[in-house]
């Protein structure tokens, strides 16, 4: 006889402000089979805990309904309290009152009625839920990291110091990301190729860490511990055992006239090429789009000069699977072009570039040797304009976020300007200053009163070119929201962060949950900011949200911090919520009939066939097995199949009949 | 071809020629243009700024007349009966009570099924294919294309052009054979209704307007709105007073420049009611084989 509790949570006044929790309570205890009925404040507590263990042992209770949030959050903590108190725990069931009720009605009879029907669904479910035990699974100790910029170097570098192997894959020929094409840092102006082409070389050299550059995840199988990874490896046409970066071919190449990615287009490269001299691994790649030998048969000069014999036209992409135990999304952002504000011209104006283009023109790397000088015709700006939210904080036309890190960035470009041309001018139009950070407002201060940087308050509503200046036309909103203009010889627009190409399919690949910006969502945005909804998935860097170095590089750890935390255990507990094949004394054996028609729909190759067999070895009948180790519990093998053998554990074909039952038949 | 039209007070009163050259062009082409009977004032920039109901219901009923009359397509080139009548078919589309209520004002069912074109999109859509075979001459000018406000804005309810730097009177008057250049004042404001009350005001602005074209060479402004036209041809005194040097470069209307092309006699296009001369002439003549090539920029007289 089943002997059900049932605990209403007013949720602080989440719920007891719609739901009348007192009466629901009262209606419950009414329900056959309902021993014990009573509400609280915050069932969640540990003195709501202890009242849910106290009940189990008192009332010697089979089954626990706690009516409170979505099962989402706490479901494993009153499982674990049911626990505690000898009730295994899968006969603890949770009612979403909260989600599924007092947050989407009025206060009223009918919400009352609404909730007592939820807790008449579950009590009926519960009396049928059946003991279950976890499922152990072992895990592979070796991390994946994707992206192989700051984030993905600092998480590669964690995980392997802990003493775990770590696969890093990035996708250009060579880490580093967008850290690697800045000038200088903010709040503290050092360099940041010199901070990080250290680290781009301790990954290299890790002996934990297998790096394969210029390759891309193709599928991503299996779960948590488990992960089976295909990558590509993209054809560098060179093979990299024998090259040995000489550079000889990058040199004696003909074909020298392509846009250089990592100059952001200001700067020439040739079609085999290493992105930039400080290059990890330092190992050229052949654009075969560009290549005079692709594109016409004729040329291998490369070939001609390479003393490693290493240039290697026919290689072909190569495709690896390797086992993980988590995977690291460290995939970093993009920003938007200037070709996106019609107001600035639509990008047809070469003196208006954005904020990564100008940390190419003041890095002592990049086109102009660190000289600001604008592209057009080389001459040395006297009067640079910066646009802070190009894009962003703009639901009419652009997007509605903050991108967070422009504030910061557009104040070092003004110190930076100036420390360059020390009798030029630099305007900042802002919207707000953004610094809030350790050192951050300091910064902007010093940008304003040492580098005399001219902050105007208001946006700039069009930029147009006139006799070789660019004509800034904005609003002074501090000073009667009247017209600005300036007569510029540059200006630079903080475009907004956005998500870096590809991560909606790379989200998709993973089987984790982005957000409409197509940045990748965290599982909870206060408490769980790393990981993913899928578990043994987890996310650091830009990927997420705009993000600065400091907090990519803090994200990045914490990353690491989880997945030791994760490897340190030698197997995984499972949910044991999954398929099952029923089975019946002989000569039945089942009523599986032996079709395999769940065998073809299953995703997760997780159905085998079982045969039983007389004792004389002679075969009786063939029955579909499910392995537990694969098995998710989608439930499409239940949907198939035409013998209703198979259920989900935990949502059995009776259980969900019973809530319904519970609906229809009051 | 029958098309619905609505005439609006410019085209009757100060505007006749921008009236005179749609009527010239849609006969050399074909088109009848049916005014719509009994129509009304649109309401314009008075009733908008006093009641909404009033603003809507001026639109709506010539909408449902336009529709009573069994018409399927409306040509407004006025740019502010256009911005109204627009205005009015989206408000009343996306608010079903509005709609119920301002069909009862104006005693009249507008069931919002009627077509609404700009006098760009009337051409786009029924001139411009056949300008090949009937074209005499290319506008072999350098023009400065000006749109103004109502024309573009606001792009929700118009969905027409891009707002910043729109593109559609520029091809059209590429088509003609212009040389047709990318300048800066495209859609900044003219003035516009403080014509009289404001005047100076106007000629700061639409001086802007015209310095800027002058400044890169332009021969000839083309415009599609009554409004602007009469800021930045009739008030060229005051705007030639804000830019302390005088200017003779003429307004003209789309449709003008399309009669230009056409041959259309120039009294029966209007030039002569302009306050600033139209002297454009020397157009080359247009043969049909090639493809329009650059066109040569010629001297003005």
């Amino acid at each position: 006889m089943a002997r059900i509790g049932v605990f209403i949570c007013h949720c602080g006044e989440n719920i007891s402000a719609t739901v009348d929790c007192a009466k629901v309570a009262e209606a419950a205890a009414k329900f056959p089979g309902v021993v014990h009925s009573i509400d609280y404040k915050y069932m969640c507590s540990d003195p709501g805990q202890t009242l849910v263990g106290n009940a189990i042992k008192e009332h010697n209770l089979t089954g626990v309904v706690v009516s409170a949030c979505s099962p989402r959050m706490h479901e494993p903590t009153f499982r674990r309290a049911c626990a505690e108190a000898g009730l295994n725990p899968y006969q603890c069931e949770m009612a979403n009152l909260r989600e599924h009720c007092s947050w989407v009605h009025e206060r009223n009879e009918k919400t009352d009625d609404k909730a007592i029907d939820l807790v008449r669904m579950l009590v009926e479910k519960v009396k049928r839920n059946n003991a279950l035990q976890p499922i152990k699974v072992p895990v592979t100790k070796t991390a994946l990291v994707i992206g192989g910029g700051v984030a993905g170097i600092q998480a590669a570098l964690d995980i392997a110091n802990a003493g775990h192997k770590v696969i890093m894959v990035e996708r250009e020929p060579s880490i580093g990301g967008h850290m690697s094409q800045l000038s200088e840092t903010f709040p503290t102006l050092d360099c940041s190729q010199c901070i990080l082409t250290p680290r781009m070389v301790e990954v290299a050299q890790n002996p934990n860490i297998k790096l394969y550059t210029y390759a891309e995840i193709e599928s991503v199988e299996g779960f948590v511990g488990n992960f089976i990874v295909k990558i590509r490896k993209k054809a560098k046409s060179i093979d990299e055992s024998k090259c040995n970066g000489c550079g000889l071919c990058t040199t004696k190449c003909p074909n020298k006239k392509n846009p250089n990615e990592f100059e952001l287009g200001m700067a020439k490269r040739p079609a085999i090429y290493v992105p930039f001299p400080q290059a990890v691994p330092n190992i050229p790649v052949i654009d075969k789009t560009q290549c005079t030998y692709y594109k016409t048969g004729k040329c291998k000069i490369c070939e001609k000069v390479c003393q490693a014999n290493a240039i290697q036209f026919d290689q072909q992409d190569e495709i690896i699977e390797v086992p993980v135990g988590a995977i690291a999304i460290c995939t970093g952002f993009d920003i938007k072009k200037t070709d996106f504000f019609p107001e600035y011209g639509y990008g047809k104006h070469k003196d208006i570039i954005d904020g990564l283009q100008f940390e190419r023109l003041a890095s002592a790397s990049g086109p102009t040797a660190g000289e600001i000088r604008r592209p057009s015709d080389g001459q040395v700006p006297k009067k640079i304009v910066f646009v802070a939210c190009a894009g962003s904080r703009d639901p009419a036309k652009g997007i509605e976020y903050c991108s967070k890190i422009c504030c910061m960035y557009t104040a070092k470009h003004a110190i930076l300007y100036k420390h360059k041309v020390h009798d030029g001018t630099a305007y900042i139009f802002y919207m707000d200053i953004r610094a809030a950070g350790k050192n951050y407002d300091e910064f902007t201060r010093r940008a304003i009163e040492e580098d005399d940087a001219k902050y105007i308050r208001g946006r700039v509503s069009k930029i147009y070119e006139r006799d070789g200046k660019l004509i800034v036309v904005g609003a002074d909103t501090l000073m009667g929201a009247q017209t600005v203009e300036i007569e510029a010889d540059m200006v630079v627009l903080a475009t907004a962060g956005v998500a870096n190409q590809g991560a909606e399919k790379l989200a998709q690949i993973l089987h984790v949950s982005y957000d409409q910006h197509k940045f990748f969502s965290e599982a909870h945005p206060k408490l769980k900011p790393v990981e993913t909804n899928t578990a043994g998935i987890y996310l650091a860097g830009a990927c997420q949200s705009p993000k600065d170095i400091p907090e990519s590089v803090a994200a990045a750890s914490g990353v690491a911090g989880k997945i030791s935390c994760l490897f340190s255990n030698s197997e995984l507990t499972r949910e044991p919520l999954i398929a099952v094949v029923d089975r019946l004394a002989p000569p039945q054996y089942s009523s599986c009939t032996g079709c395999f028609m769940c065998q073809s729909v299953c995703p997760y190759n997780a159905i085998e066939r079982e045969e039983i067999k007389d004792r004389n070895g002679n075969l009786v009948k063939q029955l579909a097995f499910i392995n537990p180790g694969l098995c998710q519990g989608c439930g499409t093998c239940v949907a198939v199949c035409k013998s209703k053998s198979i259920d989900i554990e935990g949502y059995t074909n009776s259980q969900m009949y019973s809530e319904v039952d519970a609906l229809l038949n009051f | 071809m029958k098309l619905g039209f609505y005439p609006g007070c410019s085209l009757e009163g100060a505007s006749r020629e921008y009236n005179e050259s749609v009527m010239a062009i849609a006969e050399e082409m074909g088109i009848e243009l049916v005014s719509i009977p009994d129509w009304n004032c649109c309401g314009a920039t008075a009733a908008h700024n006093m009641d909404k109901e009033l603003s809507l219901s001026l639109p709506a009923r010539n909408l449902a007349l336009a529709e009573e009359a069994g018409l399927t397509e409306l040509v407004v080139p006025c740019a502010a009966c256009y911005s109204r009548f627009c205005a009015t078919q989206h408000e009343l589309k996306h608010d079903e009570n509005l709609h119920k209520k301002i069909n009862g004002i104006i005693e009249k069912e507008y069931k919002g099924n009627l077509r609404i074109l700009n006098v760009i999109q009337f051409i786009e859509e029924f001139i411009i294919d056949k300008l090949e075979d009937k074209m005499k001459f290319e506008i072999n000018k350098k023009v400065a294309c000006y749109y103004g406000c109502l024309l573009v804005r606001p792009n929700k309810v118009l969905n027409f052009d891009r707002t910043e730097d729109p593109q559609t009177m520029d091809a059209v008057m590429k088509k003609l054979g212009a040389d047709s250049i990318d300048w800066a004042f495209k859609t900044e404001c003219c003035g516009a209704g403080f014509s009289v009350s404001f005047t100076e005001t106007v000629g700061r602005l639409s001086g802007q307007i015209i310095e800027d074209a002058v400044h890169r060479g332009a021969e000839a402004m083309i415009v599609a709105c009554p409004m602007c036209h009469s800021n930045l041809d009739m008030r060229r005194p005051e705007i030639d007073k804000y830019n302390k040097k005088k200017s003779d470069m003429p307004i003209i209307y789309i449709t003008q420049a399309i009669g230009l092309a056409l041959g259309i006699d120039r009294k029966k296009l209007g030039l002569q009611r302009h306050f600033v001369p139209v002297k454009l002439n020397d157009f080359k003549p247009y043969t049909k084989k090639t493809e329009v090539e650059n066109p040569q920029k010629m001297e003005v007289e």
